[in-house]
């Protein structure tokens, strides 16, 4: 029989983002943890992609219903801002239902020392298009329609795709 | 499901509203530093992204197109997500920060710092609450603030405060964005037409004066600003040779147009925005950001 604090880490895996549901919260990386402590709680830890994240009170609502929906019926969300999140906690299940939704998924993210230099130019290379593999990418605009997302247009195809940011 | 929630599944598309952005982080300030002075701290640097937040919000729907409009909503986003963090973060600090509210209010400490303070207790930077002006005034005003914010949260992030650091930690991402989107315009509206170039300098006399309260020192608890000089520097002066454009001469702020404050008729002299002695345009923002809030202070949302 699975134990209590499984079960309620399963049901935790598989609530979906709320801004982008190909994805679950595990999968993007946003879930750091689940426990049940000694009283029967569940606690459920969560980080913000980014600190201005308008979807944290639903991801905390939709894991209350889901766990309370299984059974659990208390359940307390915490937030975690230590370590900041990576894009590079997109697992490659994520990575790969970017792709079928015809999202790119993004690169390594930049691992810095020191200053953070100014870049001027387009210094991060385009990603190929998610439709047609194309190289020949531009980019519109490093901000898009979610805070985690940059817009890019295929020159190929000609379609406009959005580009999960390196962070 | 208890009581509160049983046959009610329809609340759960919307969220909470009101939350605390600190829940289940720990708080307990460190020791050996002073929780009035971290409050203080926190309070300043959360102002500053606040105001700033408010007035880039105001350009939604007026950019040029609607990729910059995009553009400067994700920035403001961004910010707003700092403010709740560094508000949260001092009313967690010192409560004694926290303006007082009728008995039975909802409203929680970081909207009660946002939302029931007048002008004078303000502590951000009057470059980040002048009026918006034209598309050149955002840039050069979002690369001065970014420029400076960016140089402050990479040293806070080894903070003695595991709070400011963690938030530091997350801003320097996002600011980073923010000051490359600025340099970036700024180098395109210097290059451009001639009459790009002309607002684009236009803007930055205006703005210049106000540089410099970025990096005014301040003692006590946090990363000095005024120790941030030659990053800074080396940064702007940078944008200054790429763009061609000449870097102005420090001159304090003309107080042509500065009004007494707050209808209080008080004014500091010499005082900057760090001491709630702001520009006649911080009273109509926070008229336009507070009205709602405070025309219902026991309100639930």
């Amino acid at each position: 029989m699975v134990n209590a604090r499984d079960r309620a880490a399963e049901v935790a895996r598989q609530v979906r983002d709320p801004e982008m549901p190909m994805l679950t919260l595990a999968d993007l990386g946003v879930l750091r943890d689940v426990e049940l402590d000694g009283g029967g709680e569940v606690v459920v830890s969560i980080t913000p992609t980014y600190t201005g994240c308008p979807a944290m009170a639903t991801m905390r609502d939709d894991l209350v219903h889901r766990l309370r929906e299984a059974g659990f019926d208390r359940v307390e969300v915490r937030i975690v801002l230590d370590p900041p999140w990576s894009s590079d906690w997109i697992s490659e299940r994520g990575r790969a239902a970017l792709r079928e939704a015809g999202l790119s998924a993004p690169g390594p993210a930049p691992r810095r020392t020191g200053p953070i230099p100014l870049t001027l130019g387009p210094a991060r290379s385009a990603p190929p298009c998610p439709r047609c593999g194309s190289a020949a990418t531009r980019l519109t605009s490093e901000f898009g329609a979610t805070a985690c997302k940059a817009l890019y247009r295929c020159t190929g195809c000609q379609e406009p795709f959005e580009h999960v940011k390196e962070i | 499901m208890n009581d509160e929630y049983a046959g009610d599944s329809s609340q759960w598309a919307f969220g909470t509203g009101f939350e605390d952005p600190l829940a289940g982080v720990d708080t307990t300030v460190p020791q050996g530093v002073d929780p009035a002075e971290l409050a203080a701290y926190c309070l300043m640097l959360g102002d500053d992204a606040l105001i700033m937040s408010q007035r880039l919000s105001e350009w939604c729907s007026r950019a040029p197109d609607l990729e910059e409009d995009i553009a400067l909503a994700n920035m403001a986003l961004d910010l707003l997500g700092q403010a709740r963090l560094l508000l949260a973060r001092a009313a967690a600090a010192d409560p004694g920060v926290v303006p007082a509210l009728p008995e039975g209010s909802p409203v929680p400490a970081e909207d009660a710092l946002a939302f029931f303070r007048d002008a004078e207790q303000f502590r951000n930077v009057r470059l980040a609450e002048v009026e918006n002006g034209d598309f050149a005034h955002v840039v050069v005003r979002l690369l001065l603030f970014s420029v400076a914010r960016l140089a402050l949260l990479e040293r806070l992030r080894t903070s003695p405060d595991q709070v400011l650091a963690a938030v530091a930690a997350k801003g320097v991402k996002e600011i980073t964005y923010h000051r490359d989107w600025a340099g970036r315009w700024f180098l395109t509206l210097a290059q451009g037409t001639e009459e790009s170039r002309r607002r684009l300098e236009t803007a930055l006399e205006a703005l210049w004066p106000y540089q410099a309260e970025l990096l005014a020192p301040h003692t006590g608890f946090g990363v000095d600003p005024a120790t941030l000089r030659g990053e800074v520097d080396v940064v702007l002066d940078q944008v200054f040779a790429v763009s061609g454009v000449e870097r102005p001469g420090d001159a304090p702020p003309s107080d042509a147009g500065r009004e007494p404050i707050g209808g209080t008729g008080r004014e500091l002299p010499g005082g900057t925005g760090r001491d709630g002695a702001h520009t006649a345009a911080l009273a109509p923002l926070l008229a336009e950001m507070q009205v709602v809030a405070r025309a219902h202070p026991s309100g639930r949302w």
